[in-house]
């Protein structure tokens, strides 16, 4: 009974909002529009364009990976005392990133906020593409990444096992479970769509692929039954798991007693700067999508709205994850931690710390005006600004931490070198590149859940 | 003996109509009965009588598996196979083991979840008959299917027909092996 009357306070509070899909649409007119995207062809001008240039970085990417290859990672700015450098950075930035997608699709799913349907399969993408390209960074960062696969538990000759005590192999498991994870999260739900796009495709070879990938799904009550139960139990796996990830991640810093890192906010403050990166990325790459393809009937702007407000929120808890961190530094009564802190405010790399306060901290805050968030171009700006001031406040962390040792006989200066730019830049190019791929061929939308959020869907009959 | 054919399908153009129908179906006696819809129903499942579902017992199962071999992994590796003798630390340091532990729970619980999904789903699947029926494209589009199949104790070529017709379907269908 209480259930009930729940369920029809949450249905007339629904009704009230502005919808979720554009009016006018049924079954077949959502199926035909999100499949026409991968199924069209030819394929556009401007794709071309935009795919090529991503291209073009891949192989810059390319290049710099073999020049690393032969000459070590000397060619990088690293050197005693910051031997972690745009490695490291780039590395955390691109997990961050990698964190909205299974928070949309698993924490989303389970509060169940339907706005999500349309942005999940996309978000999932970008948060595997992310994660690939993070995933890079530790293994170039190696020196000897043919010898990566020692980090792998497994007997062998060598009778060599890892250090478990280590969160540099902690590491190695977050980010390996969350790809997997992520993966198989992605894949399943795929599975019904790509079942649409093969019985859609007129062309012999779309036939085939997509009649592999949905792996004979007929859309049986029987399957949907244990399809839905895997897709909950999965969710509910991956929700922890999302926030282990950059928890994990923030050991790699927080366990060791370096000033600067050695601090107990880093876990949940890393995990909503991630949350936040990841949004502000979904935003990056949903508006122009969104205004090339004419999906404003399934991305409205009701979804803008809710991410704007999303990063709202999480730009706030990264403000006070900045705040307690320096409180931490000034009541801890430590002069190391102390002058970590002070260093970072008025040192030599002064002018990176105060440019990511004004990204992460000062611009989010135009989002409490509506304005801002109906309107996708300002969104847009407010999204590259945070997703410069992420990168930032990584490198403050990681480099502002580690130049100034205990003795300034240990003091030293880094800037990254043209091979750590290009290394940077090719892996951009790389996830540009998976996302051109991803939005030709793969329907940037779940077609299976739009169809459910339909007024049709429902099914309308007398209980006996 | 096996049947001329697979069985028979029937189109029905809302989820309502298909409701009803597997539910008269059902109620008619028939047991050997699928629907094919283009999204997941509820009311099917009650409709078509079917089970509760034995996957989250398995991913449990498969979740507790996880973490109790990567703990144990840990626990080999550091205190049995590789000891390392630190300043005198224990070797079974047991709160540097839980953030893997965690992640093998997760991963072998949701790699369970997956597999355990198709493999009782029988997928993949390379052929099915209902296939046949070039109408059965729009299954994952926007019509939905009721499938009475021969093997049915029930099921009699005119008979069944004439029921599936009864319930004012968009058309019926014999679906070839």
């Amino acid at each position: 009974m209480a259930t009930e009357v729940h369920r029809e306070v949450h249905e007339q509070r629904e009704s009230a909002r502005p919808p979720l899909i554009g009016p006018g649409h049924n079954f077949a007119t959502v199926t035909d529009k999100i499949s026409a995207l991968a199924l069209s062809r030819p394929t556009s001008r401007r794709w071309w364009l935009g795919f090529g240039f991503s291209f073009a970085l891949v192989m810059l990417l390319l290049l710099a990976i073999s020049h690393l290859l032969v000459r070590g990672v000397g060619i990088w700015g690293i050197n005693v005392p910051v031997a972690w450098g745009f490695a490291i950075v780039n590395f955390v930035w691109w997990i961050g990133i990698g964190h909205a997608g299974t928070l949309i699709s698993a924490i989303l799913l389970l509060l169940h906020q339907q706005w999500r349907t349309s942005i999940n399969r996309f978000a999932e993408a970008m948060t595997l593409f992310a994660v690939a390209c993070a995933g890079l960074f530790p293994l170039l960062h190696m020196g000897r990444p043919w010898y990566g696969y020692w980090l792998v538990p497994y007997p062998n000759t060598m009778q060599l096992w890892p250090q478990f005590r280590s969160p540099l192999v902690w590491d190695v498991f977050a980010v390996t479970t969350y790809l997997l994870v992520s993966l198989m999260f992605w894949y399943v739900g795929l599975v019904p769509d790509m079942a649409t796009l093969r019985d859609r495709s007129t062309h012999r070879m779309g036939r085939i692929v997509y009649g592999v990938l949905a792996m004979g799904w007929r859309g049986s009550a029987r399957h949907w039954q244990r399809y839905e139960a895997a897709y909950t139990l999965l969710a509910g796996l991956a929700a922890p798991l999302v926030v282990s990830v950059h928890t994990v991640v923030s050991f790699d810093f927080a366990v060791a007693i370096l000033p600067g890192w050695h601090s107990t906010v880093f876990p949940p403050y890393f995990v909503a700067g991630a949350i936040f990166s990841g949004f502000a990325m979904v935003l990056t790459l949903v508006i122009p999508i969104r205004a090339l393809y004419g999906l404003h009937d399934f991305i409205t702007a009701r979804h803008l709205q809710n991410m704007g407000k999303i990063l709202l929120a999480t730009g706030l808890m990264v403000a006070y994850g900045y705040l307690m961190e320096a409180f931490a530094a000034v009541y801890s009564g430590n002069p190391y931690e102390r002058y970590v802190q002070v260093n970072r405010m008025i040192g030599p790399y002064a002018l990176m710390y105060w440019a990511l306060i004004a990204c992460n901290i000062v611009t989010p805050q135009l989002l409490w005006f509506r304005a801002v968030r109906a309107s996708p171009v300002a969104l847009f700006g407010v999204a590259m600004v945070v997703n410069v001031g992420m990168w930032l406040e990584r490198y403050v962390i990681v480099v502002v931490s580690l130049h100034r040792d205990y003795l300034p006989s240990s003091w030293g200066m880094y800037s990254g070198t043209i091979w750590d730019w290009a290394t940077f830049l090719g892996t951009i190019g790389l996830f540009l590149s998976l996302v051109f791929l991803f939005i030709r061929f793969m329907p940037v939308i779940s077609i299976f859940e739009m169809r459910t959020l339909l007024p049709e869907a429902k099914v309308k009959e007398e209980l006996p | 003996m096996r049947p001329r054919i697979h069985g028979m399908l029937a189109e029905f153009g809302t989820p309502t109509d298909l409701v009803a129908a597997v539910r008269r179906t059902t109620e008619a006696g028939y047991r050997r009965v699928d629907a094919c819809t283009p999204f997941p129903i509820e009311e099917l499942e009650e409709a078509l009588r079917l089970q509760p579902t034995r996957l989250p017992l398995l991913v449990l199962l498969g979740g507790i598996l996880g973490g109790a071999g990567g703990y144990f992994m840990q626990y080999y590796a550091a205190a049995i196979a590789y000891p390392l003798n630190i300043g005198g630390r224990p070797l079974h340091s047991w709160p540097a083991f839980i953030p893997i532990t965690f992640e093998t729970t997760v991963l072998v619980a949701a790699f369970t979840a997956v597999f355990a999904m198709l493999a009782l789903n029988g997928l993949p699947m390379p052929y099915h008959p209902v296939f046949n029926v070039p109408r059965f494209a729009m299954a994952s589009r926007d019509q939905f299917f009721l499938v009475i199949e021969a093997t049915d104790p029930q099921f009699d070529e005119e008979r069944t027909r004439q029921f599936l017709l009864d319930l004012q379907p968009h058309d019926v269908w014999e679906v070839p092996h």
